[in-house]
């Protein structure tokens, strides 16, 4: 268990280190606390494995410095540093039982015949491999091999963190859903620092207390799935996280209110007074926050309705205001008004984005 | 044109892979083959493009077997999971391929190519090579291919399947648009997701393990699914499930939750039945006095970015309930569920429906 400190870490693959361009990961420093659960999450090329590849030492950084517990373990090869790491796909020692998978880290380290007993009957036990105990470890499924490469990190008191990449890739989908929850009661039981990089939010979000975003080869918020959210705080997170995405409309300051169009957009604790002029404003609310009335109520805008789509449990209404079709989610069986309604933008769910980035609001 | 399968079989190595499929198609038509993997979708879709024979059956064009008819002269086009391109070709090259064997003058193919490109936003990569593309446009690249050609009949397999979630999503957006103009084609689009199914509408086919399950217009079907089986596969996550008994004017669900028989549940016949309830139809807030209270255990909330699924049991039944937004939830954690039984399904013993919903819940966990 340890706090992981990111002193000014980027990589460049190659290139030269003086255009930005060339960081597959740009310069960071960020501190994660010890115990938690996060996930790496971004499309492919955000950065996410080399992230996670410079925790484990596989990649050597083109500056800065990673610090387990304050101390500098950059210049230290992945065995010294005392990670555990589960990949894609299972890695067991063939030829031996499950109980010696999960015994050899510790036989490794020359650990009694009884501490060893006793600890890898304790992880069997959480993980439901008691009963395979005695199999050969080559024949169980994928599912269950994936446990013994965790199950290995987790005998060892030692480990700074268990790294997890894309762990549930080769899981058959019925059975993912048994193994996410797996990872988090391991999590729960243990308070291991675990990190697993994942393209799926649905992983992410379910694993993880934080969720790390990542975008070209930045983090662009790192949040529990709840502020992820309810209060994106940068456009990308919006977009990426939910489905369908936040909507967004470009829009100005007029008379210190926030104007899309023709349309005043009310905002909650609004303050101008810090934001410098020629920078990108965009208005962003979620599908699910948006409201469409079918009759008239102060402060609501008259739209027209684009389209209306039945999918079973909701329905995703299209309607366009100042020239961006925006979205909103209705449940399944609420009256929705036909070719022309009233929309509503609850000012405590609308965000206001400057160059991209939340603008927080003073609580009023 | 019309397409009939008549009593289609499909036996291979003596395991059967489609069993008894009839079904007719007509021209101009959007049709959906619904069903988890394995289900027969892949199997069916090569039947129709001629790519395999039939063990038993017939496949009728306007009334005339196929059977002899071999795949170069059916006029069919097919799109596969895994995106296809011809690497040594441009982009345009790819989409005009079908139409350089065919006699059409350069202009017309021009004019084609350049339709289909602006249907799949594609025209900016035109002089490119499949290469260069990521792996969404790359599949718009096939399916202009698909489209330009003009079949009688297209077969599109899973197509967005190996995307991202994020291109799936805007393909499956514009999808509607792209075919909303198709007047001469039969389209058949094969899925395992019921979203999907929903989003693109249509007519639907449902598969399971090689057999029809049921066939309809596609919000029909999800609304009054014929039997258990189909309520399962075409929601998601699967329908809940409990079996009951109705006896004397109320239904006890499980061990001990009673429900009234009224409404829509009124004239089910004493006895056995199995009870489905849509994961929506599940609530941690009692909305409505007649909601009816289930204390359970969370097994996981499971979050996909918009929804919460909570997993939950009770009394040895594992249910899942959906809210809106992102909730936390601890496992482990007792809590109660509400339902209210208007939004009960139910099916007789066979698994046949027996009494059905009039309509789901009209709130949210994010209201208020």
């Amino acid at each position: 268990m340890a706090i992981i400190d990111f002193n000014g870490i980027g990589h460049c693959y190659s290139g030269s280190l003086q255009s930005p361009a060339n960081y597959a990961l740009q310069p960071m420093t960020h501190s994660w606390d010890d115990g938690h659960a996060y996930a790496l999450l971004g499309p492919s090329g955000c950065g996410k494995t080399t992230l996670l590849n410079i925790i484990s030492g596989l990649i050597h950084p083109s500056e800065g410095s990673v610090l387990f517990d304050g101390v500098d373990v950059t210049e230290q090869v992945t065995a010294k540093r005392n990670v555990a790491q589960v990949f894609q796909f299972p890695v067991i020692y063939k030829f031996m039982t499950v109980y010696e998978n999960l015994a050899f880290p510790l036989r490794c380290r020359k650990q009694s015949s009884a501490e060893i007993d006793a600890r890898v009957r304790e992880v069997a036990e959480l993980l439901n491999l008691t009963d395979q105990l005695k199999s050969p470890a080559i024949r169980l499924g994928a599912d269950a091999k994936q446990l013994i490469s965790l199950g290995r990190g987790l005998v060892r008191d030692d480990v700074a963190a268990i790294l997890l990449d894309e762990p549930l890739t080769v899981i058959d989908p019925h059975l993912k859903w048994l193994l996410r929850r797996k990872l988090k009661e391991v999590n729960e039981a243990y308070n291991q620092t675990m990190v697993l990089v994942t393209h799926d939010q649905n992983e992410a979000l379910t694993f993880a207390d934080q969720v790390v975003v990542m975008q070209e080869g930045r983090i662009v918020q790192t949040g529990t799935p709840r502020e992820l959210f309810e209060k994106p705080r940068h456009t990308f997170v919006g977009y990426f996280i939910g489905s369908p995405a936040m909507n967004f409309m470009t829009c100005r300051f007029e008379d210190g209110a926030v104007m899309v169009g023709n349309e005043k957009i009310h905002l909650q604790g609004l303050d101008t007074t810090n934001i410098a002029s020629g920078c990108k404003l965009e208005i962003g609310i979620r599908p699910e926050f948006l409201k469409l009335d079918i009759d008239f109520s102060p402060g609501s805008i008259e739209v027209p309705i684009v389209s209306m789509q039945d999918l079973g449990n909701f329905k995703i209404a299209a309607v366009r205001v100042a020239g961006y079709d925006l979205k909103i989610k209705i449940p399944e069986a609420r009256p929705v008004p036909s070719e022309k309604g009233f929309l509503r933008f609850p000012p405590e769910w609308t965000m206001l984005y400057v160059d991209d980035v939340l603008m927080e609001m003073s609580p009023t | 044109m019309s397409l009939t399968l008549e009593n289609i079989t499909k036996v291979v190595d003596g395991s059967t892979h489609l069993h008894r499929i009839d079904l007719t198609l007509q021209k101009g038509s959007f049709n959906i083959f619904l069903g988890p993997t394995l289900a027969g979708k892949t199997s069916l879709l090569r039947l129709l493009a001629g790519l395999d024979q039939p063990t038993t059956g017939q496949i009728l064009k306007n009334g005339q077997d196929l059977s002899s008819i071999p795949v170069w002269k059916r006029n069919v086009s097919m799109v596969y999971q895994q995106f296809i391109n011809y690497p040594h070709l441009n982009i345009f090259e790819n989409i005009a391929f079908p139409l350089r064997r065919t006699r059409m003058d350069k202009a017309k193919i021009d004019e084609k190519v350049r339709n289909a490109a602006r249907k799949l936003r594609i025209e900016e990569f035109l002089n490119r090579s499949p290469g260069e593309l990521s792996g969404g446009q790359q599949q718009r690249v096939a399916l202009a291919r698909s489209f330009v050609k003009g079949a009688d009949l297209l077969l599109l397999d899973e197509p967005l399947v190996n995307l991202d979630y994020k291109l799936r999503e805007q393909l499956r957006d514009e999808f509607s648009n792209i075919f909303s103009e198709n007047k001469d084609t039969i389209v058949i689009y094969s899925t395992t997701d019921p979203l999907e199914a929903l989003l693109l509408g249509g007519d639907m086919m449902v598969l399971n393990e090689g057999r029809q399950l049921q066939s309809g217009p596609t919000h029909d079907v999800y609304r009054s699914p014929c039997s258990d089986e189909v309520a399962r596969v075409f929601n998601d996550p699967p329908m809940n499930m409990i079996d009951g008994v109705v006896e004397g004017g109320r239904i006890i669900l499980g061990q001990e939750v009673v429900v009234p028989q009224i409404k829509h549940l009124r004239d089910l016949p004493e006895g056995r039945h199995r009870f489905g309830l849509r994961a929506n139809a599940l609530s941690l807030f009692r909305a409505d006095p007649d909601d009816v209270a289930i204390e359970a255990k969370v097994e996981l909330g499971e979050i996909n970015g918009s929804e919460t699924f909570v997993h939950i049991r009770h009394n040895n039944v594992s249910w899942v309930v959906q809210e809106n937004g992102v909730h936390d939830h601890s496992l482990g954690q007792r809590i109660s569920i509400y339902f209210n039984p208007d939004y009960l399904f139910a099916f007789d013993a066979k698994g046949a429906l027996a009494a059905v919903p009039k309509s789901g819940p009209a709130s949210s966990s994010l209201d208020g």
